[in-house]
């Protein structure tokens, strides 16, 4: 950490603007929770970014006392990268919700991953469009009554984290919104990946999608519906840690560890090449699996700011600094006397 | 030198005549090489110390079937000792390669016109391709020009044939050919363009000595065949001293943020997406890394803006460039950009519309669009270039206005100035204006900072991310006047919307005043923008040298106007507005200052000629629509 710069508390990042989610509503832990993570960041809050889009969780940069944008309906991840490319020294957050990353921003979400710009990309999947009021979207379930869809919505949902691999995402993560240590040490790692770091947090809408998430929150029953993913570690879970993951060809199955040697498990590794085992574990859904949280891949490939930079310096050391006159006077001039 | 290939005996004398000036037109297949020959032509006519102005004109299709009326593409250039305006009217020589060239074409020649044609390229088949029962130079369509039939691609074959190529490859060489004759017939050098086959093909040695044989060969033919009266010079048009080179719209345009760049110390960002007839800006400013210039070919017209957006936020020279229906795409980021008061530039490269449209063809029809196509009260200053060397300063003044105002700024050029060349007076790079950027620092910021606190032109301060203790929330929400913050209050809306308007007004603080090329008042007023400066400059001249009292006003800035310009129009009996448009400006004019302007309008993909505009303007005068 820079020596000189003060120590910050969550409290330091808090802006003076009222917060206006509504009571109960899974922003506000995600709010708290990434106050909390970013003095560990060690980056004064002069260098930190926070762009959103729209929907009820891109007013997110309003409270926070760092320097922010919030921009038009799915469109942040291109100002993210506009402004992240020419100012690499800044640390950039991408605020966006299941709408509006993969509805109207679908193709800008895709295209910031490909390219790797060192971005944080946190998106609350509420499963609904809450600023609108409470029509399905793209990642409600196949016969969602809303206002839009009275007899039930006829869209195939999107598994999000399978699009962030699909784009040739370098970090995908999932995390909950209750579960706050949880979320605090994914958007840590997240915040410390170099390139961008896709992170789906399940984010409960309680007043037009109460309980979507239930089944991974609710004390009695999460451990049995959760996988916590640990990179090195068999993949265990349970109340009693009696169950396991094991891949039966290509296709995960849930085994019982009374009956299955816990080395015949499948052992997580975020950081292999191959994005498949991370694609497959983004197909484990409720109720047929445990849904898997944490870290589903993290690998290195280089930035996009970075190459950009580098591209600029070698043409300079090779071709000399440009010079106005120099480029006026390039080919064929002719002299007009007095 | 290269010695003659087609073995004819000594060159014959002929007579030279001295012309003014000339405008001719290669015409051929699109993959025939008429721009290459063109854009030599022009090159060589420049250097010859003419003054040169061109129109190239070709098909969308990158290849459209060959020999047909759809792949034809043109290249027309005037040159000439006088000081000119546009690319010429009518043709005095016109190089037809294949029937669909002639007869596409061939109504622009003047009378006792010179037409040169590929007779080998007559056949029957020819003929099918360009849906023609008979053969064009077998009727009385060429009745009243000067038609010479030459077989140029037997003729270039021969020249080529002891490079051993094959057939298709000596037929591409037969370009050079017509360009070794244009030249001859014209007086002009060969030495620039033996020049650029050198740099062109010079890894391939056959390739550059059949094209080098093919332009003599062009050269010689004209020297020997006794089918011309006489050759043609064009002496040195009398510019003003200094050095010179050719531009072409986009490539000015691209020098001219380039040079704002370095002149407000702001890195360039360029958020793109490749549409006709811009990306040749994206294309030019990605060569110039060597800058600092960053280039970003965006996954679409959106995030093109919206990047540029994020590059401003961040303190560089955000800038994004398309055409018509790009422009409709960005429109929401740039209602955004407004009301975050971020400066930065949107360049509108028109063409032919609506929609898809007429891509390769020029028009004018995105002015409403871009002064009033988004929603709510979204006023952005709107500047155009007149011709292609302006671009150079509109990229800079549009800079200078955005910055100083804290506004994004429009500029629009189109597709006859953004392909069309003309010669530019190279400036002294260190005698160029500096641009003043500033962005505050805590230090001189009374606490707490006051993201839209106002200076005397209403701009408010661009402090940057990174900056200590100057951190502030934007957004497209409606802002509280001094803080930034959301505010829903009705009172603070209105003031927030006329602020915003009268900030926009305050650039014709900065702009100057409306000039008018003529008499003070008089009975015509012509009032263009844009890309027609150049026809309308020549209409008037023309007309005032009959002894009319005709006058011309230009417009740079069409949002806002200049403040004296509602004055100007009041001098005369009648204003008239030539646009290619259904009457744009018109409408605006007619609405803001409550005068009876008279439109003249085309929509046909072409620039004005000349002679339309001074047949129109006459009949306005001699029978006004208004008696004053």
């Amino acid at each position: 950490m820079n020596p000189t710069l003060p120590v910050l508390k969550a409290s330091d990042f808090g802006s003076d603007q009222d917060v206006r989610w509504c009571p109960g509503c899974g922003d506000y832990s995600i709010l708290a929770q990434m106050k909390k993570v970013l003095p560990e960041l060690g980056v004064a809050r002069e260098n930190l970014v926070f762009v959103s889009g729209i929907g009820c969780s891109s007013r997110f940069p309003y409270y926070m006392n760092t320097y922010g944008m919030h921009s038009i309906h799915g469109r942040a991840p291109a100002f993210a990268s506009g402004l992240k490319i020419t100012r690499p020294d800044l640390t950039v957050f991408v605020i966006t919700g299941d709408g509006d990353a993969l509805s109207i921003g679908g193709n800008h979400l895709m295209h910031c991953i490909r390219r790797n710009v060192d971005l944080n990309i946190i998106m609350f999947n509420n499963s609904i469009y809450g600023l609108t009021k409470g029509q399905y979207s793209p990642t409600s379930p196949q016969g969602h009554v809303t206002k839009s869809t009275p007899v039930g919505s006829l869209d195939f949902p999107l598994s999000p984290l399978s699009v962030a691999l699909g784009a040739e995402a370098t970090f995908v993560a999932r995390s909950i919104d209750f579960n706050t240590k949880h979320l605090g040490a994914t958007l840590l790692r997240a915040a410390q990946h170099k390139g961008t770091s896709f992170v789906e947090v399940f984010q409960n809408c309680n007043v037009f999608n109460d309980g979507a998430w239930s089944y991974v929150t609710d004390r009695g029953t999460k451990d049995d519906h959760t996988l916590v993913l640990e990179h090195g570690q068999p993949m265990i879970f349970g109340k009693d840690r009696d169950k396991g993951i094991r891949l039966n060809g290509l296709i995960p199955e849930v085994v019982n560890l009374s009956d299955t040697n816990v080395d015949d498990l499948l052992f997580h590794n975020e950081q292999t090449d191959s994005p498949h085992v991370a694609f497959t574990l983004s197909r484990m859904h409720h109720p047929e699996y445990p849904v898997p949280i944490g870290v589903f891949r993290s690998v290195e490939r280089p930035t996009y700011e970075k190459q950009v930079g580098e591209q600029i310096e070698a043409i300079q050391a090779s071709k000399g600094v440009g010079d106005l006159q120099q480029l006026f006077k390039s080919g064929e001039t002719w002299t007009v006397s007095e | 030198m290269v010695t003659s290939t087609t073995g004819n005996a000594e060159p014959q004398p002929r007579p030279m005549e001295t012309l003014p000036g000339a405008t001719v037109r290669l015409a051929g297949d699109s993959g025939d090489g008429m721009q290459l020959l063109g854009t030599q032509l022009t090159n060589t006519s420049a250097l010859a110390g003419n003054d040169v102005a061109t129109f190239p004109d070709f098909p969308a299709e990158i290849r459209a079937p060959r020999g047909t009326r759809a792949g034809v593409s043109g290249f027309q250039v005037q040159f000439a000792s006088e000081e000119i305006f546009t690319p010429g009217d009518g043709l005095d020589s016109l190089i037809a390669m294949n029937p669909a060239a002639l007869i596409t074409n061939v109504s622009d020649l003047k009378p006792s016109g010179i037409l040169i044609v590929n007779e080998d390229s007559f056949t029957e088949k020819d003929l099918k391709l360009a849906k023609l029962e008979q053969n064009p130079l077998a009727t009385d369509l060429i009745e009243p020009y000067r038609v010479i039939r030459i077989p140029m691609t037997s003729l270039t074959r021969g020249a080529v044939e002891a490079l051993g190529l094959s057939t298709k490859e000596a037929d591409r060489c037969r370009n050079f050919f017509a360009m070794g004759l244009v030249f001859w017939l014209y007086s002009r050098s060969l030495e620039p363009t033996q020049r650029f086959i050198e740099a062109k093909f010079g890894k391939k040695p056959e390739l550059a000595e059949a094209n080098r044989r093919a332009l003599q060969a062009g050269w010689n033919y004209g020297e020997t065949t006794e089918e011309f009266a006489s050759t043609y010079q064009v002496n040195p048009a009398k510019l003003e001293p200094g050095t010179y080179r050719n531009i072409m719209g986009n490539q000015a345009l691209s020098w001219g943020l380039l040079t704002a760049s370095q002149q407000s110390g702001k890195p360039l960002f360029l958020g793109s997406y490749p549409i006709t007839p811009a990306s040749d800006i994206l294309h030019e400013l990605s060569k110039y890394k060597n800058f600092g210039v960053q280039t970003f070919q965006a996954e679409d017209e959106i995030a093109a803006i919206c990047s540029a957006i994020g590059a401003a936020f961040g303190g560089s020279m955000g800038v994004t460039t398309s055409s018509g229906p790009g422009i409709a795409l960005k429109m929401e980021g740039l209602g955004l950009a407004i009301m975050m008061e971020l400066p930065m530039l949107v360049i509108d490269i028109q063409r032919g519309g609506p929609s898809t449209g007429l891509p390769t063809k020029t028009e004018q029809s995105d002015l409403l669009q871009v002064i009033f196509g988004r929603n709510g009260e979204s006023p952005i200053p709107v500047t155009a270039a007149r011709s292609p060397s302006d671009c150079f300063d509109v990229a800079q003044e549009a800079w200078e206005i955005a910055t100083r105002l804290m506004t994004p700024v429009m500029i629009l050029s189109d597709g006859y100035i953004a392909n069309g060349a003309e010669p530019w007076k190279i400036p002294d790079a260190s005698s160029l204006k500096p641009i003043p950027v500033h962005h505050p620092s805590s230090d001189e910021i009374d606490q707490p900072f006051l993201p839209y606190q106002r200076d005397d032109l209403l701009a408010r301060p661009w402090a940057i991310p990174g900056t200590p203790n100057l951190m502030h929330r934007i957004g497209g929400l409606e802002k509280e006047d001094g803080t930034g913050n959301v505010s829903y209050d009705p009172d603070n809306h209105q003031h927030m919307t006329n602020t915003r308007a009268q900030k926009v007004a305050n650039v014709a603080k900065l702009i100057g005043d409306a000039e008018v090329d003529g008499p003070e008042t008089g009975d015509l007023l012509i009032l263009s923008w844009g890309g027609t400066y150049g026809a309308c400059t020549t209409a008037s001249r023309q007309l005032r040298a009959e002894g009319s009292e005709v006058a011309h006003c230009h417009l740079r800035w069409l949002n806002p106007f200049p403040a004296n310009l509602g004055e100007v129009l009041r001098r005369y009996n009648q204003v008239v507005i030539p646009e290619l448009n259904c009457g744009q400006l018109r409408m605006l004019i007619r609405s803001r200052y409550l005068v009876d302007a008279i439109g003249f309008n085309k929509v046909k993909g072409k620039p004005f000629a000349v002679r339309e505009l001074v047949e129109r303007f006459r009949s306005l005068l001699s029978n006004p629509v208004h008696q004053s």
